[in-house]
């Protein structure tokens, strides 16, 4: 009997179909990947098994037997729970608070401290995070919390998990640790739903894999048969001819020069690189190596607290963001819903933003025209797709990036500094952005891109900067670049100093 | 735009009913005293929606109100200083008090909660002490000076529109063209929405907070004066006091957001309106309950911003279900 069988799930929202007749089985013990496009319909189907939604048609079967959620409590009672991208954590109280918020065991009325912690050790062991359950949670690093989540959502004895990109803000590092947990955990016999759109990773976690596209089962993978290729093809419906699209940008002038520059995240260690036109260059490192630090400081956010930073050959003092995009710079930042873009605010506005001052006004009025004109032209040139007058909050992550993206574009920056460019982007998108950083290194831009996704470092960059603990531990070459020799590097197992 | 409607009938439908109760409603005294009122109240409600729609708060418009309207009597009157030198000091000192609450919540991070709060203090309690508490007012002279306040624009036909209204019109078309149509007007309410993202795009955030309390004290200071230069009397005790909360009331019940990013001049004066007329309504048709003023117009605000709040709940959900 399956653990898990759930036929001809069908959701509408109001009128639009985004689930249709979907199918999808769980054994004990499993780990099964769903990958699709943004859209495809896997966060809804997500919710429906996890209760936060109920579906319009079809059946749930939970050990053979019907079941339907009308909560997440209901969802939860039948041993699924669902591990959020955004992490649902209170990061003021202790671990094991956290991991017991709702069901605290009492005594007399009180809260059981003694039992609660007791408790909580041993599901924070399970979770194989060693940490003392009456420890606060602050500054914890995400992969930690992640582990959290996992701890409590193993208190209220889940048989099934369900990720949600639980990779997407984690490193390397934490990345294998995390996989050993899932390993761990199915072992014990509980089965994982794994979404993510990093393939490279199914291929190594997956026993299965089943693909979704336009809200249908567009097919399924078993563990031998899963390859790049074939997931790319179930996903799109067509082939992507090469993953990682290569550029002619010939080397030039440096346009990016940065001596031994010093943040406040790491204020004993300094770095010194250069970026020319006509290059993209990658940074890697794991999470806290201060490479979004490096970027911030760059852009004129944090203040540097010494070195020399030159854009085109012109030293320039990043005091404000302002002063940074005059000297030639852009940032695409790591966070675009908080730092990137206004939510709120349609898709012409949010392109106008950097760019209203400098390049669409008569006087101090805003030159609507020029801003329609914008709108029409970056949003043909990067497809973005948006209904006139939808909030950029309501599109998809990869029409959000774009917007982000789109807007320092028509301010023909020199250097372009983008950090995790395609963090929680689908296939298709991340492929046009890929498209779009290497035809902006033909146009003889320096690109300079910070990702924790080491695939894309390598696919991507022609030099590979890595990082450790605030120091430049190496920079590779495209030939030498490896994710091995990368990793080391990373890693601080073997440092050598940059030239 | 809908927002703005749904209170604008509001305001009719409060206006039809008294008219209806009361006779004395549409006499001619009665509407020129009422759109005075809305002209001044109408300056404070479009003052705090510079500061609303960047996300933060102003409570110290009563005190500065205060201020200048205590201020200006004392210094001409009491005093005898030149009107000419007056002024322009009482908006001197209104535009530094800005400027201090501009830079303490952009450059210490402080709460613009707290600050203006200790503000509501400060001025209030400094113009008590500077005038010793006595009342103030002009007397029978400065007639040229006070035209601004108790003025009428004369128009044909023996019709005269209140001096206080028609600035409040100019100011609302003023602000309502900077917010829709300037460069900073859409950096505003780009920063009101998510500082950071205006930040990270190059937007002088700070320059634009500290901008918008100087433009809402400055504002309030003008309206104290005209409010004084009207009633000619002024306690320093209480003058003033509370109006931070009418020019609040009036700007979220017109649709500014206290979280920001939204600014709805329109829907300001029409919520300054309305509470004018609730205060005349209950004046002119339940005199005998005019201590319950405060009770009343307390729970139609209440009403007013729970019925927007379901409102959007719903437009919210077919969002999502879209």
């Amino acid at each position: 009997m399956r653990l898990l069988e759930a036929s001809g799930i069908g959701k509408r929202y109001s009128g639009v179909r985004a689930l249709g007749g979907v199918d999808l089985t769980l054994e004990r013990g499993e780990v099964l990947a769903l990958i699709g496009e943004n859209g495809a319909g896997k966060s809804t189907l997500m919710k429906i098994l996890a209760g936060v939604q109920e579906a319009d048609e079809g059946e749930i079967r939970i050990d053979g037997k019907p079941v339907r959620f009308r909560s997440v409590a209901d969802a939860m009672d039948a041993g699924i729970a669902l591990i959020h991208q955004e992490l649902n954590l209170a990061p003021n109280l202790d671990a094991a608070s956290n991991i017991f918020l709702g069901r605290e065991p009492r005594k007399f009325g009180l809260i059981d401290e003694t039992r609660m912690r007791r408790e909580a050790a041993g599901f924070l062991e399970m979770a194989g995070l060693a940490m003392d359950p009456a420890a606060g949670l602050e500054g914890l690093s995400t992969g930690k919390l992640q582990q959290v989540e996992i701890a409590k959502a193993l208190s209220v004895d889940a048989r099934i998990l369900i990720m949600d990109e639980p990779t997407s803000s984690l490193s390397q590092a934490e990345t294998e640790v995390l996989f050993g947990v899932i390993r761990s955990l199915k072992s014990r016999g509980v089965a994982v739903i794994y979404i993510s759109h990093r393939l490279g990773e199914v291929t190594e976690l997956a026993d299965r894999v089943s693909v979704l596209r336009d809200g249908a089962n567009a097919g399924e993978l078993a563990r031998g048969e899963v390859d790049r290729e074939r997931m790319i093809r179930l996903m799109v419906g067509r082939d992507l001819s090469e993953f990682y699209p290569g550029h002619a940008g010939v080397p030039g002038e440096v346009l990016l020069e940065v001596e031994k520059l010093r943040t406040s995240y790491w204020p004993d260690h300094e770095v010194s690189f250069r970026v020319r036109a006509g290059e993209v260059v990658g940074v890697a490192g794991l999470v806290g190596a201060g490479r979004s630090e490096l970027l911030r400081c760059l852009f004129g956010i944090d203040r540097p607290l010494a070195g020399v930073i030159r854009v085109r050959g012109v030293e320039f003092e990043p005091e404000n963001p302002r002063r940074a995009i005059a000297a030639g710079l852009a940032l695409v930042p790591e966070d675009r819903k908080t730092q990137g873009l206004v939510l709120e605010m349609g898709v012409p506005d949010n392109l106008a933003l950097a760019s209203l001052w400098r390049d669409r006004r008569r006087g101090g009025w805003v030159n609507e025209a020029a801003v329609d004109e914008l709108e029409r032209r970056m949003g043909e040139a990067m497809r973005i797709k948006a209904a006139p007058g939808q909030a950029v909050g309501l599109l998809s992550g990869g029409n959000q990036q774009k917007v982000a993206f789109g807007k320092w574009l028509a301010m023909e920056p020199a250097v372009l500094l983008l950090d995790e460019p395609t963090r929680g982007v689908d296939v298709g998108a991340k492929r046009e952005i890929h498209t779009l950083m290497a035809g902006l290194a033909e146009r003889g831009k320096a690109v300079l891109f910070v990702s924790s996704d080491l695939e894309e470092v390598l696919g991507m960059a022609d030099r590979v900067l890595v990082m450790h603990e605030g120091r430049l531990a190496g920079e590779l070459d495209r030939g030498e670049a490896s994710e091995e020799s990368v990793m080391r590097l990373a890693t601080g197992t073997k440092d050598f100093e940059a030239a | 735009m809908k927002k703005t409607l749904g209170i604008l009938l509001l305001l009719i439908l409060t206006c039809v009913v008294t008219a209806l109760s009361s006779d004395a409603f549409l006499n001619g005294a009665n509407v020129e005293n009422l759109i005075r009122r809305i002209g001044l109240y109408g300056l404070l409600g479009v003052a705090v929606s510079f500061v609303i729609v960047t996300g933060g708060i102003d409570l110290s418009i009563g005190s500065i109100v205060c201020l200048t309207g205590c201020g200006l009597p004392w210094l001409v009157a009491k005093v005898g200083w030149d009107p000419a030198l007056a002024l322009p000091l009482l908006l001197g000192g209104a535009v530094v008090i800005g400027l201090i609450h501009g830079l303490l919540v952009t450059k210490l991070k402080l709460q613009p909660f707290v600050v203006t709060l200790c503000g509501l203090l400060v001025y209030r309690g400094m113009m008590r002490g500077l005038t010793g508490d006595q009342s103030l007012g002009f007397g029978n002279g400065f007639k040229a000076l006070r035209f601004a306040g108790a003025g009428k624009l004369e128009l044909a036909g023996g019709f005269g529109i209140p001096m206080p209204f028609v600035i409040l019109m100019v100011v609302a078309v003023l602000a309502a063209v900077f917010f829709n149509k300037t460069v900073w007007g859409r950096h505003l309410r780009a920063l009101g929405n998510n500082e950071e993202a205006a930040r990270f795009s190059g937007v002088a955030t700070d320059r634009l907070v500290i901008a918008s309390y100087v433009i809402c004290s400055l504002l309030s200071a003008v309206a104290g004066m005209l409010f004084v230069m009207d009633v000619n009397s002024a306690q320093p005790s209480d003058f003033g006091s509370f109006y931070e909360l009418y020019a609040i009331a009036a700007a979220v019940l017109g649709g500014c957001s206290l979280r920001g990013g939204r600014a709805a001049v329109a829907g300001v004066l029409v919520g300054a309106a309305l509470m004018q007329v609730l205060r005349n309504m209950i004046v002119l048709v339940f005199p005998r309950q005019q201590n319950l003023e405060y009770a009343v117009i307390g729970l139609v605000i209440l009403a007013g911003v729970i019925a927007d709040e379901l409102i959007n709940r719903r437009r919210e959900r077919r969002r999502l279900r879209a």
